[in-house]
């Protein structure tokens, strides 16, 4: 493989979508040094301002506007983190982005914005590092408290929900774990209950089982030592490793990366030599699809959400605690539909002055950081004159629909 | 075992490791009519994910021992709808109370698989393989499907994806999204099929996103799959709900299939929303409110055309309710079965309420004798073959 084609694989699956210019950027500097430039740290945008939770109300009316009043914070947040995305040339969102489908908690059900801003704080600030203080974090997270139940397990009859999705899902994986460690985690994690005004969680004592508990063999005091048991237990790093290659790398078997830190195992994983070669195994979800397509277009997201609607990815709103689907199951004839749809809408915006010439393939193909045309879409596209319809069609492209 | 999360799980459904799903249009389906025996039988399978409770949708409330353990659940006994021997359907049901008194109704008690998982994703993967070891790769009814010469057409799903369980080892079922396609301006059929043609040394992805050109070249009359908009913001929110179109839909595509006489054999159709781990009372009630109007208009419709209908879910909910008024992940519940040359009435041994497995019923009946039974009376096929040798068989013959 070229270092170019390198390079570009490498950006398509750190960021949400090269543009052509980072392209080049990237190529002339080289592997490495794009993979520590996209890695850097970076300072937390400033959040929007959401306004103050709406008070519930006392009549049929007062409820429905407080609704209405709190759907419109949602969509607030989600206009605002749409727009990080298609701004940041970096690693960063789109790893805020995966913790988001990893912790999936949607404001369906948490009914807050303030609460969902709250969590993706915490993405920023512990998403990048270690996973111990994240899990510690999160296992206090009021939005996923509420999203799990948590607020409603008390000593006096746990509510398992949280902790067995915590050990599921977020931490270990299926089989490290027993039905009585699910039980046990429930009562270290009774009593953390949320104040609505302050949005903070707290743990309320007389709500709480402050029995000593045995969890995977150990004995557990409060929060803070379950969480820590989690992240070393040896069956946490092989499962984050195997999520981030999952949505980095390719759906084989992960390789074995060093390192116990977020970054670490990103670094690893682009580094890894199985690598290379997962060029065009991964599907990109909706998110990708329509965040790629507006920078590399230079549009802005205003106008995208009904795209995302009926492609089946809304951000704050995963369908269920496991997250959204990966791979094939976003390739389906209605999201094709919708997608040729979609792509007409998005070049009707486009500057396409490029896309007019003899060339006009290849430049298609560098607007939108793909290596190449397979013959079966070049002799597709070859009398389409019209750059518009030509745009339309190279977004709407099995192509494109992978990554 | 093997670390199933919900996300391989849902992997599953949109590709298997035999076939991909294929998908077809209304009308492609429509066109099969008059393709089969007019004796052979059709099953719908009805999937309740998330968890349903079954100990308040047959309710034993003679037993002294269920209003200790869910005082806040219970409800007033005029609102019961009785089915006899101590037991009661949950008010939310009553056309299938009355499907019951017609003697139309099969309640199947009790039913469950050793080592009962507590998790949805892999307790559903157990219930959608029929491998309660050792979930593999295959769907029950896809490994029917494989026994049966694999044309997609017999085994149809009205869900955007399809279940694990239409999946079999060298054929899968096929998925139909309901309504119209119109094609976006300058799209011709011409060009969807240039589009999804394969191209050599493509990704295994790539090459999917191909066929899906393939597939709306030959669908003319599909829809996007109905957008969540906010209106579903106040429809009972849960963690593990599946996007579907609503069961009543799903069911009068059924039945308007089943009237003119396609080839399919085996409908799956599911709703969601079942898992309701606080204040649930209520919830439940609703959801099978839903249910019952679905189920009721379609049994009314179909009666007569050799269809059977078994509704099940992935698992019960504890005994004990929790203090939130709802019920954590439980074990054994209950099947119905329901239609033609189906025995109504109780069956199997309802569980004690207190001799428990650790805080949950123990199962009276395993789930592969239902399944068997469905494979052999329904299906016609042998069940030995599809269910790993599992030799044990419900009777509920009329």
């Amino acid at each position: 493989m070229t270092d170019r084609r390198l390079v570009t694989h490498l950006l398509r699956r750190l960021t949400f979508g090269p543009t052509a210019a980072e392209v080049d950027a990237a190529v002339r500097a080289g592997y490495e040094a794009t993979l520590e430039r996209l890695l850097r740290p970076v300072a937390p945008p400033s959040p929007p301002d959401l306004g103050a939770a709406p008070a519930p109300g006392d009549s049929r009316e007062q409820r429905q506007a407080a609704r209405k009043k709190q759907r419109d914070q949602v969509t607030t947040l989600v206009r605002w983190w749409l727009g990080r995305m298609a701004a940041d040339g970096g690693a960063a969102e789109k790893l805020i982005f995966f913790w988001h489908g990893h912790w999936a908690t949607s404001a369906q059900k948490v009914r807050s914005a303030q609460l969902m801003l709250t969590q993706q704080q915490t993405f920023r600030r512990y998403g990048s590092g270690d996973t111990g203080p994240l899990v510690r974090a999160m296992l206090r997270d009021p939005a996923l408290i509420l999203w799990l139940d948590g607020q409603k397990n008390t000593r006096k009859a746990p509510n398992e929900n949280l902790a067995r999705e915590v050990m599921e899902l977020f931490t270990l994986g299926v089989g490290a774990y027993t039905e009585d460690d699910v039980k046990a985690g429930a009562r270290v994690l009774t009593g953390w209950q949320i104040d609505r005004a302050t949005g903070q969680a707290r743990l309320v004592p007389k709500r709480h089982d402050d029995q000593p508990v045995t969890v995977l063999g150990r004995q557990v005091g409060n929060l803070d030592a379950y969480a820590d048991l989690l992240v070393r237990h040896e069956a946490h790093l092989p499962f984050i490793v195997g999520r981030l290659w999952a949505r980095y790398g390719g759906s084989g078997p992960a390789p074995a990366v060093p390192g116990r830190d977020t970054t670490t195992l990103l670094r690893g994983i682009c580094l890894a030599p199985e690598f290379a070669a997962t060029t065009g195994g991964l599907v990109k979800q909706p998110i990708e699809w329509v965040v790629g397509a507006v920078r590399q277009l230079g549009l802005t997201v205003e106008g995208t959400e009904p795209v995302l609607r009926a492609l089946g990815q809304m951000p704050l709103r995963p369908p269920s605690v496991g997250g959204w689907p990966e791979g094939a199951a976003w390739l389906t004839t209605s999201s094709t539909l919708t997608r040729l749809r979609a792509g007409q809408k998005l070049a009707a915006k486009a500057d396409v002055d490029g896309l007019a010439g003899a060339d006009r393939l290849e430049a298609l193909a560098d607007l939108l950081a793909l290596d190449g045309w397979t013959d079966r879409t070049r002799a597709a596209l070859d009398g389409i004159r019209d750059p518009k319809k030509l745009l339309a069609l190279g977004l709407a492209s099995p192509e494109y629909a992978v990554h | 075992m093997d670390a199933i999360t919900r996300r391989r799980f849902l992997i599953a459904s949109g590709v298997t490791a035999g076939a991909a799903a294929t998908t077809l249009g209304l009308r492609e389906l429509l066109a099969t009519a008059g393709d089969r025996d007019p004796a052979a039988k059709t099953l719908v399978l009805i999937t309740l994910y998330g968890g349903n409770d079954g100990l308040n949708t047959v309710i034993p409330y003679a037993d002294p021992a269920y209003a200790t353990a869910r005082p806040d659940f219970a409800y007033q006994p005029e609102e019961l709808l009785d089915l006899g021997e101590g037991e009661a359907l949950n008010p939310g049901l009553p056309g299938l109370h009355q499907l019951f008194s017609q003697k139309r109704l099969a309640i199947v008690r009790g039913v469950g698989y050793p080592k009962p998982n507590r998790s949805h994703f892999q307790s559903m993967d157990i219930w959608q393989t029929a491998q309660p070891d050792r979930p593999g790769t295959t769907g029950w009814l896809g490994r029917w499907l494989d026994t049966a010469g694999g044309d997609p057409r017999l085994a149809v799903s009205f869900e955007p994806v399809l279940p694990p369980l239409l999946a079999g080892a060298t054929s899968a079922g096929a998925t139909v999204p309901g309504g119209e396609l119109k094609l976006p301006a300058g799209v011709t059929p011409a060009l969807l099929q240039q589009l999804g043609a394969p191209s050599a040394g493509e990704s295994p992805a790539s090459a999917r996103a191909a066929a899906c050109f393939g597939d709306l070249a030959r669908v003319r009359d599909l829809i996007s799959s109905a957008p969540l908009g906010e209106d579903d913001d106040d429809t009972p929110a849960t963690a593990t709900g599946g996007a579907a179109p609503p069961l009543d839909q799903q069911l009068a595509l059924v039945a308007r299939c089943i009237e003119a006489g396609v080839a399919t054999r085996v409908y799956s159709v599911s709703l969601g929303g079942f898992d309701l781990h606080a204040d649930g009372k209520d919830a439940q009630k609703a959801l099978l409110s839903k249910v019952d109007k679905a189920l009721t208009a379609f049994a009314g419709r179909v009666a007569g055309k050799g269809v059977v209908t078994a509704v099940y879910s992935e698992f019960g909910r504890r005994v004990h309710a929790n203090a939130s008024d709802g019920t954590d992940h439980g074990t054994a519940s209950n099947v119905f079965l329901l239609g033609d040359g189906i025995r109504g009435g109780l069956h199997g041994e309802p569980p004690s309420l207190t001799d428990l497995d650790d805080g949950d019923l123990k199962f009276t009946l395993d789930f592969r004798d239902v399944y068997a039974m469905l494979l052999a009376d329904v299906l016609g096929s042998d069940p030995e073959q599809v269910l790993d040798g599992w030799t044990g068989r419900l009777d509920v013959k009329a």
